[in-house]
């Protein structure tokens, strides 16, 4: 996979902000300290700490939470999370990414229709939306209700499908909430890219898949790599999905953090597990623009 | 070369190509030539594939591409945007087509180092198309579609981006280039100068057929329509009545307004009682004396004079009442000075005369 593009700009009036520019971002400045920066590092002073008898926390410093993180259990539900939220990634990219560009080479009329459409579901707050569902999956619910009355299951498997409460559900579930995530950006870069560069590209004797690979992917990739991680990073450490179709027999990093904070009360581990999670994005990120400016000077040395 | 049987394409109700036939020849460099709507893109387009025809076939060498996909023909295309690829550099781009036909990296190397030199474009291969300027893109852009060695090369209106100084130097670098390398070419513009100037041979296209096809010199002198009189160079457009046989091999005839011209009675459709003309404003001569050894001798006024730089373009209004147009050279020390208002003597050949049908 390629990485983000790289953050050059083309733009060749670009110069360092004056001081009248950063008068315009002081807001957004006072905005990121006092909800980002000030939070994280309360929670960093939590996760040295150490529980209290009421569930209250006792400051100093220990790694004691941070080594119980390393507990397979919890190395378990790590990695799961980031299947599950991986799989959705995916599943997002391809259903999201063929609709997007469906909808860019629309015509202008059809394109605002279409966005529409995508927006929607915006409309509605998405635990509504997630209960549907419930009304959806369950084994006397309206999927298998169709699909008992149109007679698709031969009568051997009767049986309602049970789907709520499995992982299928919980993707399906996050599938269906990310999915606009990833069409919006892609459609963006999608709706920029010049048609006549793949009739260029079939020109120069590239078939169908050639030029998918050579011309529109490198192009739409900055949408696509946006669509990812708007997925992926919140899709770790979504809860009330996996809460509401998952039932309690699949839980990701996101409840057991909730749950720490919740119904435990361990303060310092859910801080522990919240700190070690963050990091795990900044890694992340970094690699993915490390490979992104790699790519395009392999792009360029071509 | 290419041939275009009966091709004909619709969009919706509107007929693009309307049943064109034309045979290109090997190795020449031939316009398609008219007015934005005419078909001429369009044409071009199904030559290169972009387009299937509802009807008629096309042939590249003998073989039936027709139904073929763009990436299956052996044609390549210099778009008007030139269409570089945004994520590779220049090397890349020109590369590219290479790079499809899977030819060994060494050989593709030595090939777009050939071609670089040949559009002189060295010490730009490591370039980012957005940092060349639109002169520069233009020759990435040719070699891009040179370099494969395409049977032929297809361009469309690839010089109308370019300001008008560099847009004459890449046309005669154009047909310097052609003429190196024997390739057919196929030029698509609306430009008549450009076509003029470049082809061997000229279409000139109207409503989705070709009006004319022939050397420029021969569409320029010996326009078909009026409508190609018109488009290719200047003309003056007059109704004509035949008005007496005249002598041997010449007729008379009374243009609108008045003016009475012998006319090469070869020229004058058998028979017909009226016809058009066309004449070429650089053709009637304008002097202060009476003019010698033309068959059509007039006085006239000048009633309006745009000067032109190289040329001035005078309005003249014949004795008789016709009005007509005429260039004559900007004037010299050694030459005499023509203006608005003067009594002026002119002439005009019989054969630069040219009649077109009623």
């Amino acid at each position: 996979m390629h990485g983000l593009p790289g953050a050059f700009s083309a733009n060749p009036h670009a110069r360092r902000p004056g001081a009248w520019g950063w008068w315009l971002l002081a807001p957004m400045l006072a905005w990121l300290l006092l909800f980002v920066v000030a939070p994280m590092g309360i929670l960093v002073a939590y996760s040295f700490g150490s529980r209290g008898m009421l569930g209250d926390v006792e400051f100093g410093f220990s790694w004691d939470s941070y080594a119980r993180i390393a507990d397979p259990i919890y190395l378990r539900i790590f990695a799961r999370s980031i299947g599950y939220a991986a799989l959705t990634t995916a599943l997002c990219v391809l259903i999201g990414f063929p609709a997007a560009w469906f909808i860019a080479r629309r015509g202008p009329g059809w394109r605002e229709r279409l966005l529409l459409l995508v927006m929607i579901p915006f409309w509605t707050s998405f635990l509504i939306r997630t209960y549907a569902w419930i009304a959806i999956l369950r084994s006397e619910g309206l999927l298998n209700a169709v699909l008992k009355s149109s007679g698709a299951v031969p009568h051997v498997f009767a049986e309602p499908l049970e789907l709520l409460y499995t992982p299928a559900a919980v993707v399906i579930g996050l599938v269906y909430v990310y999915l606009p995530f990833v069409i919006l950006p892609v459609y963006a870069s999608a709706e920029k890219l010049d048609g006549v560069l793949i009739e260029a590209a079939h020109d120069l004797g590239a078939g169908p898949l050639r030029v998918f690979r050579e011309v529109i992917l490198p192009l739409t990739w900055p949408g696509v790599a946006a669509g990812m991680m708007l997925v992926f990073v919140p899709a770790i450490g979504m809860f009330a999905i996996t809460d509401l179709l998952g039932g309690a027999r699949v839980s990701m990093i996101g409840n057991v953090i909730q749950n720490q904070f919740t119904k435990a009360l361990n303060f310092p581990f859910g801080a522990a597990l919240g700190v070690v999670f963050t990091l795990l994005f900044v890694v992340s990120f970094a690699l993915l623009q490390w490979l992104g400016r790699r790519k395009d000077e392999t792009a360029k040395a071509r | 070369m290419i041939e275009f049987e009966s091709v004909t394409k619709r969009f919706g109700s509107f007929t693009a190509v309307d049943a064109v036939s034309l045979h290109v020849r090997e190795g020449e460099f031939l316009t398609l030539l008219g007015p934005s709507g005419c078909g001429k893109t369009t044409l071009l387009r199904m030559l290169s594939g972009f387009e299937t025809p509802d009807s008629g076939a096309i042939r590249i060498a003998g073989e039936d591409v027709t139904a073929l996909p763009p990436y299956r023909r052996n044609v390549n295309q210099v778009f008007q945007s030139y269409a570089l690829f945004p994520h590779m550099s220049v090397r890349a781009n020109i590369a590219f087509g290479l790079r499809m036909q899977k030819v060994p990296k060494a050989e593709a190397a030595r090939r777009v180092a050939e071609v670089v030199e040949l559009v002189a474009l060295g010490g730009f291969e490591d370039r980012m198309p957005h940092q060349l300027s639109g002169g520069q893109r233009q020759r990435v852009a040719l070699a891009r579609a040179l370099v494969p060695g395409p049977a032929v090369l297809l361009l469309d209106e690839p010089l109308s981006a370019l300001d008008a100084k560099l847009r004459k130097q890449m046309q005669v670098e154009l047909k310097r280039l052609q003429k190196r390398l024997g390739m057919t070419f196929v030029f698509v513009t609306h430009d008549q100068e450009e076509a003029l100037t470049m082809s061997d041979r000229i279409a000139v296209m109207r409503g989705g057929r070709i009006e004319q096809l022939g050397t420029p010199t021969e569409i320029y002198h010996r326009p078909g329509s009026g409508f190609v009189a018109e488009f290719v160079g200047e003309a003056n457009l007059l109704a004509a009545e035949r008005v007496g046989g005249g002598a041997g091999e010449a007729v008379v005839v009374r243009l609108e307004g008045g003016l009475e011209l012998r006319v090469a009675a070869a020229a004058w459709p058998g028979g017909a009682a009226r016809a058009r003309v066309s004449v070429r404003p650089e053709k009637v001569c304008v002097a202060k004396r009476p003019i010698e050894g033309a068959e059509n001798v007039f006085q006239a006024t000048i009633t309006e004079e745009i000067f032109q730089g190289a040329f001035d373009h005078l309005v003249l209004r014949t004795d008789a009442g016709t009005v007509l147009t005429a260039v004559v050279p900007n004037e010299s020390a050694i030459m005499e000075a023509l203006h608005e208002g003067d009594r002026v003597w002119c002439g005009l050949h019989l054969d630069d005369i040219v009649v077109l049908g009623p």
